[in-house]
């Protein structure tokens, strides 16, 4: 069988992709305000998110790593639940808690940078957690018991060996801030993607495509791809870096241990 | 001599596996005990329930209120952290100010030899290094009964030998010390009495000189004779 022939129309589908790539560039090179406050809003947004789903899910994590009650089994089900939890559906239950009449309506947060916040933070604390709780569950298995022996209770077991599992949890930070950075229904519902305001990278893609303007809508998943390119890269860096610390004496002042 | 540690009739089951039956133990200060039998005899778990990381299913363990013990693992775990932290932060768990703990810890590590090593990461240590270093973070508790799980079986003889000598010097120094081991020379040179364990139960009980002469273990369990031939051990 011969290859078909292109037709009028995919030349013009790739005259679409390679003029709209070439436009993206240039915006990224010319540093386009537009293109660099949505960028930057983003960035703000996921981090913060982050900061806040890992300063509550990571000790979460570790407490359920070492901890024995009753219904734990259950707890984890719902945690491991709520992994697979669909943007969407945080950003309508977020919408309703904000609204209005929602209860937490009074904070009149609705469309604002802290409800695209607190839409994330929900949204990756579950992963936080979960991860966290595998990673410390995992080194409870393997040496909790040493550190029971000098006399750690559970929740100093926790904190210790999640200290331990530090560079394991600095890569579900980077995890964490990955789907957050890359989510698009949450962030759309409660901030609503007004201009200027509450417009991120994945709801001006949406918006840019639907409307056919595509070299932003290029431009920022670009932004998009290098920003995932740089968290695996960094993620691939804590690897290496953890390898490479085994090894290494440790940084102290050699003034601090003396007698 | 009054007893820092007794058991009584003490029974320890892993779900449906009995790991110890109807174990009976007093243990004196100043003694060196040493827990010997095969593999699965119930030694490590005899020691767990000592230093009470293992609840038994029934009877019971009396300790000494005013006793402080420590017990040193076959693969000790070193957190990702300086030596020197590694062995302050048993001191600080037992309520030492960490100011303190880390003075100790330096005494601790200099007892071992290995005060030059105080900053360096303890995972990057060698084996016998860190079984030292586990060594100087027990000893560092001041502890009345040290407990120690086959505390030379992953050594070479080098290190071997510089863990026995500290072992030697902590008993020297009146410290009670337990330790499982399959090494009969190196139960002839430190144990001053030896427990022989087989399938959970305790076989024998007898101070160290009797318990290798002892023709009635070695005739009423073959298991026993192997072991005491080397043939197990």
């Amino acid at each position: 069988m011969g290859r078909r022939a292109p037709s009028a129309y995919d030349a013009g589908r790739m005259n679409t992709f390679s003029d709209s790539a070439a436009t993206a560039l240039s915006l990224i090179a010319g540093f386009d305000p537009t293109l660099l406050a949505i960028v930057g809003r983003s960035l703000a947004v996921s981090a913060s998110a982050c900061a806040i789903a890992c300063g509550l899910g990571l000790p979460l994590g570790a407490w359920l790593g070492v901890s024995r009650f009753a219904g734990r089994g259950a707890v984890l089900t719902l945690l491991n639940t709520l992994l697979a939890l669909p943007s969407v559906v945080v950003g309508l239950v977020v919408y309703l808690l904000l609204s209005h009449s929602g209860p937490l309506g009074f904070l009149g947060w609705l469309f604002s940078f802290k409800a695209m916040v607190l839409a994330q933070s929900v949204l990756v604390l579950p992963v936080a957690a979960a991860l966290a709780r595998r990673a410390v569950e995992d080194a409870e298995r393997s040496h909790g018991e040493q550190l029971a022996s000098l006399g750690a209770r559970a929740p100093l077991r926790g904190l210790l060996l999640a200290w331990d599992e530090r560079y394991a949890l600095l890569t579900v930070a980077i995890a964490c801030f990955g789907r957050a950075i890359a989510e698009v229904g949450a962030v759309m519902i409660v901030g609503g993607n007004i201009d200027g305001f509450t417009r991120v990278m994945t709801t001006a893609i949406a918006l840019e495509t639907s409307k056919g303007d595509l070299p932003l809508a290029v431009a920022l998943g670009l932004v998009l791809l290098l920003v995932v390119l740089a968290l695996n890269a960094g993620i691939a860096l804590v690897g290496r870096w953890r390898a490479a610390l085994a090894d290494a004496p440790l940084l102290v002042k050699a003034a601090e241990v003396a007698p | 001599m009054s007893a820092v540690l007794q058991l009584k009739a003490v029974d320890v089951r892993f779900g449906r596996v009995t790991a110890l039956s109807g174990i009976d133990l007093k243990l004196a200060a100043g003694e060196r005990l040493a827990l010997i039998g095969a593999n699965g005899s119930g030694k490590s778990t005899l020691l767990r329930v000592l230093h009470g990381l293992v609840r038994p299913a029934a009877g019971s363990v009396l300790r000494d209120s005013a006793m402080r013990q420590a017990m040193v693992f076959q693969r000790p775990h070193m957190l990702r952290a300086s030596a020197l932290a590694n062995v302050a932060l048993g001191s600080w768990m037992a309520g030492t100010p960490w100011r303190q703990a880390r003075e100790s810890a330096l005494l601790a590590l200099s007892r071992v030899g290995l005060a030059d090593v105080a900053l360096r990461n303890a995972r990057s240590l060698s084996g016998g290094q860190q079984q030292r270093l586990a060594l100087a973070r027990a000893w560092s508790l001041r502890p009345d009964v040290l407990l120690l799980d086959e505390p030379t079986a992953s050594l070479d003889p080098h290190a071997k030998h510089d863990v026995e000598a500290l072992m030697a010097e902590f008993a020297v120094g009146g410290m009670t010390l337990v330790f499982a081991s399959h090494n009969l020379g190196q139960v002839k040179r430190l144990a001053t009495r030896v427990v022989y364990l087989e399938q959970g139960r305790l076989m024998a009980d007898l101070p160290v000189r009797e318990f290798f002469d002892d023709r009635l273990l070695r005739e009423a369990s073959r298991e026993a004779d192997l072991f005491l031939k080397g043939e197990l051990a």
